[in-house]
This record gives C-alpha cells, structure tokens and sequence, in this order.
C-alpha cells in the first residue's frame, strides 16, 4: 500500500470517528472542557483583580509584617501569576475551593449543604412552569385574540411585572397567616431540622429515603409556596414563549397539509405544531431553569431557604472570596451543563440538527 | 370515462376581510367535473389556489366561501361540520401541495407521515399500514423505499419529496385530487417525471384531477378540459385538446406569449389586458 492510499484511508478514519456517535460525544466533552477551562479563568482573575486581600482577609488587621509575609508564602501569593493559576486550577479539580471566613467550613461542603436547596426548588418550579405553561401558552394560541388568549397574556403580563418580594410577602400572609394552608419559611418545621440525614440534600428525596411521611408531608407544605412563585414567573415566561413559537408553527404548510389528510385537529396541533415548537422552545426552557438554579436571591431571603443566592449573596457582602469564587463555579458549571443538555435534547427534537 | 358529476360548483365566491377591505379572490366560479382531468390556468391572484382550497374547505380563517352550490355526490361542502369535513379530507378529495420543503412536517419521518394520513380513514394494525406506506412509496417509483420511509423530509430531495407527497395523498384513495401546482417548486427536468407518475397513477385508479398550474403547456398535456382564469373569475372553458381554438383574448394571449421552438426569433408580444375580462 502507497503511503498517499494510506494517509487516504487514515483520513477517511477519522472523518467517520467524528461523525460517528463517540466522536458526537467526544466533541461535547471537548467543548465542555474548553468553556469550564474559559471560566476558571474568569474567577481566577476576578479573584486577583478585586481589591480585597485574601492575606489580610485570613490574618486580620493587626498581624505583625512578618506573620503577614508567612500566611502570603503559605498561600501560594508570591509564585508567578501562571503558577498560581496552575494550583488553583488543581485545586478547584480537586473539589477544593478553599475555607469560607464567615461560616468556617470548607466552601465545598457549603455548596454541598446550599445547592441542593436551591435545586429542589428551581427543579419543582420548572416542572410546575413547563407542565402549566406549555398547554397555556397553546390554548392562547390556538384561541388567538379571543378571551383564553387574553386571559393568559394577562396571567403572564402580571407574572413579569409584579416584584417576587411582593409577591413572595403576600403569598405567606394568605396562605400561611390567614388561611393556614401551608407551612411558614425554611425548608422544615424548626424542631424537625435535626431529625433528617442529608443523604442528597433534597429534602423531599431524604425524608422519603427515611420513609418518614410526616416530615415528608412537611416539607412538601414548605416548598410548596416558594416553588409555586417562582413557577409563576417561569410559567409566565414558557407561556408567553409556546404562544408565539406556536402561532408561527400554526401558519407552517405542513399544518395545511395535516389538515387535507384530514386528521383532527387535536392531533394537529399536539403532535404537528407542538413537535417543532419544542425544538426552540427546549432552550427557553432550559435558560430559565438555569436562571432559577443560580439561586433566587429574593425569594430565598424571604422565605428563609438556605440555598445558593443567599449563601453567595452573604458571603459577597462579607467579602468572603472563597466562597463567592466557589459559589460563581457552581453558577457557571450549573450554565454549562444546562445549555449542553439543552444541546443534547435539541438535536433528540430535530433531525435537521442531528449529524 | 363515464360522465356521472363527481363535483358541481356554481357560483363560488371566496371574500377575504382584510385590514385594507375585503378582497375578493374568487368571484362567481361555476364548473361540473365528471371523472376527468380538469386544469385551472391563471396568473398569480388569479384565484385558482383559492378554488382548490374553498374545494376542502381550507380557506383561510379570514376568509370567508359562498356558493349557490357545491357539492361531492351527494355531499354538500358549503355546510359540513369539522366532523364531517375529516371524513371528506384524505379519504375522498386530497390535495398536493406546492413545495415539499415546506408542505412535509420536518420533525417526522416520512413514513410516519403516510402512515398517518392511510390509518386516519383505514383501521388497520401498524404492521399492515406500514407495509401499505411502503408499497406507495414503491409505486411512486421510489428505488428504495424502505430507507426512505425511515427518513425525514430534509433528507431526499425535492422530487422524492414530491413523490412522497403523491405517495401520501393518494394512499387513502380519495375520488378526487386536487394538485395545486404540484411541479412549480422542482427542476424542469424532474417536473416531467413526477407529472407522468401522477399522471399514472391517477388514470390507474379512476381518479378525477383538478390541475391548478400557470403553465398553460404542461396542463393541456394532462388534461382533458381546461379553465381559464382571471382575476377571480372563469374566462374561457375549453377543451385541451383545442386549445388553440381558443376565442377569449387572455387566452390567446397567454398563448401568443409562449416561445416557440421552430426558429421563429422575433420579440414575444406583450399581454395587453382590458378592463372588461375582470368583469367576467
């Protein structure tokens, strides 16, 4: 065999490795990789950039020169820049960001603690928003300028413009002082809080892992208001989104030739029009769930929910970097592994994306 | 042939209401079809589309179809509930459309979507209709229609999607196809092709064609009596085949602005329109 034949067929190899399903998967990898190589850089400078030492931080105002100089040694601050980002890229593989000032437990373990709060709570509110949303969003398309289209477009109109602390406040003063029906802030009734063992962090999965149906129940009465605002918003957002993907899908060719065929009009509109709405709709979806993992700063002061924005937004005012850097991490890791879901589903939704 | 009258219109207008005032896109079309080939011919905006479509009741939501009657056998179209429509739509009047990039859904298979239009008007088991699917493709003169039942529109090319379209319409065996210019949207060398296979099968399976085309040529080759139209209304019926017999001056003139392939060069005459053939 020539080498040209063979340097051909190797070509040829390749070209079949990478458009093959390992090779699909393996470019995902790659570009996951480079955009978290892309954020850990942004922190790393952030973390150098901000005008606050992590020195003085760690020993305080009133340490000699020479404890100074030993606490900056320990820490790495006297090697050259790439060295320093070296270690702290190691570090940060390693699972290790660090010790937070203000809590004094490592910031790993805080997340760990914060961020499955956050999850359940971003994660209900999804679901709460996609199932209610979707069909919302249809039937005001499907009736379009009659009174279900405005009904839900003045849903959705209150949904965007009410402030969530509003909401959030008078939420508890109904449901919780007035009428009772659910259970006030925080993620348990306070003399419950020691009797769980967080095996994942989710309360609704660990109090059924104990197979305790009180607590269970419980929890379930003190997620139920928070997760039910912040549906509302994402809710107000799918709808807003489904009805104009679906009116501009409703007014396809292929949805007159649907109806020559003579098929109902059910199935014109949840199998036909609804197939390729999900193509775009996947990725709004997948944005505002996003934007719900990053922790809900108000909503989670107000109803006291230890989660993510409020661990960060603490420790941002208390200048506690570890933690704030961490916290980003998390943020930026959660945002990529969300859009590369949403990705993944786009091209299971649309065969035109598939190669 | 026999002439029993499949479909009678006398009299069909389409008004749609617009922000601007209603625009009359059909005014006063009348026709009988027997099981024969019927050809509308007309310009852009001249309402042929609009014809086929207020045929199936597809007018659009702003638009609004009378008509003194128009019936399929002993159907009356002009007042049909949703109902009653889907089991005249498919199963006994069919349509294809236009462009097949458009006119197929793109998140679907192609043989999910001739399945549907076969188990929507025959209750048979997947299997069967499955097998059915394939056979259409197969007569549509599709090489290897078990690849192409499993692949979706974008993948195969205008003509296959145009014959899949064919394959699609007709699998339930409707009495009636209306074919709204079923070959604009395709190179001229494959516009022979895919004609010539509905063609076949058309005539194989009794069927009656509504041919709505702005090509004059192609549709007095297809078929056996052609409408004319112009701006809404029906200016001259007249047989295919003579066709140059034709007396109305549109036609004529649509005739005359043919280039012909005799050696004749000269300029191609301008088509010089009165005011008079709007009014019908």
């Amino acid at each position: 065999m020539s080498a040209v034949k063979r340097k051909k067929r190797d070509g040829r190899n390749r070209a079949r490795f990478a458009s093959g399903p390992t090779g699909t998967v393996l470019r995902l990898v790659f570009s996951l990789a480079i955009t978290f190589f892309g954020l850990l850089f942004v922190t790393f400078l952030i973390g150098r950039v901000l005008p606050i030492d992590p020195v003085l931080a760690a020993v305080g105002d009133h340490a000699s020169q020479s404890t100074y100089n030993r606490v900056r040694e320990e820490m790495g601050l006297n090697l050259p820049l790439w060295q320093q980002f070296f270690i702290y890229i190691s570090n940060v593989l390693q699972g290790n960001f660090g010790q937070s000032v203000l809590t004094s437990n490592t910031v790993l373990d805080d997340i760990k603690r914060v961020f499955p709060a956050t999850l359940e709570l971003a994660t209900i509110a999804t679901i709460i928003g996609v199932v209610l949303g979707i069909p919302a969003g249809v039937f005001a398309a499907i009736n379009k300028g009659k009174w279900p289209d405005h009904m839900v477009r003045v849903i959705g109109l209150a949904g965007y413009s009410m402030p969530i602390f509003w909401l959030g406040l008078m939420g508890l003063l109904v449901f919780y002082m007035k009428l009772d029906w659910v259970a006030g802030p925080g993620r348990l009734d306070s003399f419950y809080l020691d009797y769980i063992e967080p095996t994942t962090g989710l309360m609704l999965v660990d109090t059924l892992i104990e197979g305790d149906m009180d607590l269970f129940w419980n929890a379930v009465s003190h997620i139920v208001l928070p997760a039910s605002i912040l549906a509302y918003f994402s809710l107000a957002y799918i709808a807003r989104m489904t009805r104009s993907f679906m009116l501009e899908q409703l007014s396809q060719e292929y949805i007159l030739t649907a109806r020559v065929k003579g098929i109902s009009e059910h199935r014109i509109i949840w199998r036909h029009a609804l197939g390729n709405v999900m193509v775009p709709l996947v990725t709004v979806i997948a944005l505002s769930y996003a934007n719900l993992l990053e922790g809900s700063v108000l909503t989670e002061i107000i109803f006291a929910w230890p989660g993510l924005g409020l661990y960060i937004t603490n420790s941002l005012l208390n200048a506690d970097m570890n933690a704030v850097l961490g916290g980003t991490i998390v943020v930026g890791a959660v945002f990529i592994g969300v859009n590369m879901l949403s990705d993944v589903l786009y091209r299971l939704l649309d065969p035109r994306a598939r190669r | 042939m026999s002439n029993e009258t499949l479909l009678s219109v006398k009299n069909l207008e389409v008004t749609f209401n617009t922000p601007k005032g209603d625009v009359h896109a059909v005014r006063g079309v009348s026709f009988d079809l027997g099981r024969e080939r019927l050809g509308i011919v007309g310009e852009s905006g001249s309402g042929k589309s609009q014809t086929g479509r207020a045929i199936l009741g597809l007018t659009a939501a702003n638009g609004k179809i009378t008509a003194d009657q128009m019936t399929f056998h002993d159907v009356d179209l002009a007042n049909l509930t949703p109902k009653q429509w889907r089991k005249v739509r498919g199963a006994r009047i069919s349509m294809i459309m236009q462009d097949p990039k458009y006119s197929l859904n793109p998140v679907m298979t192609i043989g999910d979507q001739i399945i549907e239009a076969y188990r929507e008007h025959h209750k048979v088991n997947a299997k069967e209709a499955r097998h059915r699917a394939i056979d259409m493709l197969d007569a549509v003169k599709i090489r290897d229609p078990e690849r192409v039942f499993n692949s979706y529109p974008h993948e195969v090319s205008g003509g296959m999607g145009q014959r899949v379209m064919i394959a699609m319409m007709l699998i339930p065996d409707p009495e009636l196809i209306i074919a709204d210019e079923p070959t604009s949207a395709l190179d001229v060398t494959v516009q022979l092709q895919v004609m010539a296979i509905l063609d076949d099968l058309v005539r194989d399976r009794g069927m009656a064609l509504i041919f709505i085309s702005h090509d004059l040529q192609l549709v007095s080759s297809f078929c056996d009596r052609v409408l004319v139209m112009y701006q809404g209304h029906v200016v001259e019926e007249i047989k295919a085949s003579a066709l140059h017999e034709a007396k109305h001056p549109y036609t004529k003139g649509l005739l005359n602005c043919l280039p012909k392939m005799d050696g004749d060069h000269s300029d191609l005459p301008i088509l010089e329109r009165e005011a008079s053939w709007a009014e019908g």
